[in-house]
């Protein structure tokens, strides 16, 4: 790893100060951070640290929202139980000792296309709130490993409508344990929405066909979305990704 | 430079680290304190896991300038006052919890913080827990039989 300098601010305003220096990037759990730098493929000149600001943690029920701090911690979301699909998809991230650093604010930020939470933030039209503005889930990913967000610009919470029906299934890459495909189906004010991970080449993706078929009163049963664009790779096949996806999200509604 | 403060094992321990000193290396290198292993460096292995405040935690993936103030506890901390096994090591030892001992003071470390969150895990919820802690010789079934019997003594 390249040497980096380190600042602390206690509050989003020093962290947005912090952050428009030239080479200058947020470190939050570092669960991804780290081990992209030791591999050299980020090398920042300086990390400005979340994790000392109060202002970004904690999780809070109000008016049928639930709303989470982005430096909130994977296992504090799979304790908190209030949003019980969204707290059982935290508890399944990685292993204990992932989800006591990393958080909800950094996986959204770097967008894996196998992570889980985008699912669960699209599935569930959440809103991401910045240092500056609020970001409709259905803006913020943009494709993979790229978000709606600028340069120095921090997620501060995160606000999740609490659904009538939710669930989350996924199917682990068993090293990783990352989502292999992962699918989130929640049931809104406006319906339901299908939210797929894992699968696609873009990130993480609305199945809209499969959201009609929903909400028209129609079947599910053998549906899949099309296989072209889906992820191919020594882990599992586009084809059986596109099936994988018709599974879970059968599965999802079943369980919801 | 940066210096840095923390309580490990309970006792201070002081020292200037480079931003990207990480917490592992201060923690062999500065405090000496060689029990906490590197397996892999890339997150995967769990063979670095150590307490910080109260929490497992991949020493191999935190900066020890994270670490400024906390309480942190390493495997050199488990072991009685008088230097003998504390439950959880014993039981290992016992039970054949380990052959290279390599992964061994990360799965201690994790065993001890699911027998702290959950004084009566059931098999399954031991091997989930260990999801995060690699080992390449035991198979594991005499690990999980170890801290069966570790949090059958702890009550
Ligand atoms: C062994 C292992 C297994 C894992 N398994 C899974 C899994 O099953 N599923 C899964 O989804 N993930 C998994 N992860 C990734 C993990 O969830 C990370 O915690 C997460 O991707 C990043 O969060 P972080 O807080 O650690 O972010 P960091 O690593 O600190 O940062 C990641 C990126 O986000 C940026 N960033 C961080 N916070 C903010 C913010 N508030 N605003 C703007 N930008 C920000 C950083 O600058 C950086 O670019 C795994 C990781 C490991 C090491
Ligand atoms: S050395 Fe830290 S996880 Fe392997
Ligand atoms: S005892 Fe050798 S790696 Fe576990």
């Amino acid at each position: 790893m390249h040497n980096f300098d380190i600042e602390k601010p206690s509050s989003v305003s020093e962290a947005v100060a912090a952050l428009a220096a030239e080479g200058a990037q947020a470190l939050a759990g570092g669960q991804t951070l780290i081990p992209t730098m030791k591999q050299r493929l980020a090398a920042p000149e300086k990390l400005v640290l979340l994790s000392g600001i109060e202002e970004l943690k904690g999780i809070s029920a109000s008016g049928g929202k639930l709303t989470i701090g982005a430096a909130t911690t994977h296992a504090e979301v799979a304790a908190d139980g209030s949003y019980p699909a969204l707290s059982a998809l935290a508890a399944d991230i990685g292993d204990p000792a992932v989800r006591n650093r990393g958080t909800i604010g950094g996986s959204l930020a770097n967008n894996d296309p196998s992570a889980d939470y985008p699912a669960a933030v699209l599935a569930s039209n959440a809103v991401v709130n910045t240092n500056k503005r609020a970001i409709a889930a259905d803006d913020f990913f943009v494709g993979m490993f790229e978000t709606a967000l600028d340069e120095g610009e921090i997620i501060t919470s995160v606000e999740f409508p609490l659904p009538e029906a939710a669930s989350y299934q996924k199917i682990d890459q068993p090293a990783s344990r990352f989502a292999l495909v992962g699918v989130f189906v929640a049931k809104g004010a406006n319906g339901w929405r299908v939210a797929v991970t894992g699968a696609s080449n873009e990130g993480v993706f609305r199945w809209s066909a499969a959201e009609e078929a929903l909400n028209g009163g129609g079947s599910l049963e053998g549906m899949a979305p099309d296989a072209d664009g889906m992820i191919d790779d020594i882990h599992g096949s586009a084809a059986y990704r596109a099936h994988l996806v018709g599974v879970l999200t059968r599965r999802a509604v079943a369980a919801a | 430079m940066i210096s840095v403060t923390m309580t490990v094992n309970g006792k201070p321990v002081s020292g200037a680290v480079e931003g990207r000193t990480l917490l592992v290396d201060f923690l062999r290198e500065t405090a000496g304190l060689t029990g906490t292993h590197v397996g892999c460096d890339t997150s995967q292995c769990g063979a670095c896991t150590i307490h910080v405040n109260g929490r497992a935690v991949k020493s191999c993936t935190m900066l020890a300038a994270e670490a400024d103030g906390a309480e942190i506890a390493t495997i050199e901390g488990m072991a009685n006052p008088d230097g003998s096994l504390g439950v959880i090591q014993a039981a290992f030892k016992e039970h054949h919890g380990l052959q290279c001992g390599f992964c061994t003071p990360g799965m201690v470390m994790s065993a001890a913080s699911l027998l702290a969150e959950n004084r009566n895990p059931s098999e399954a919820e031991i091997r989930e827990y260990l999801e995060g802690n690699i080992c390449r010789c035991t198979g594991y079934h005499n690990i999980v039989k170890a801290i069966q019997a570790a949090a059958a003594q702890l009550g």
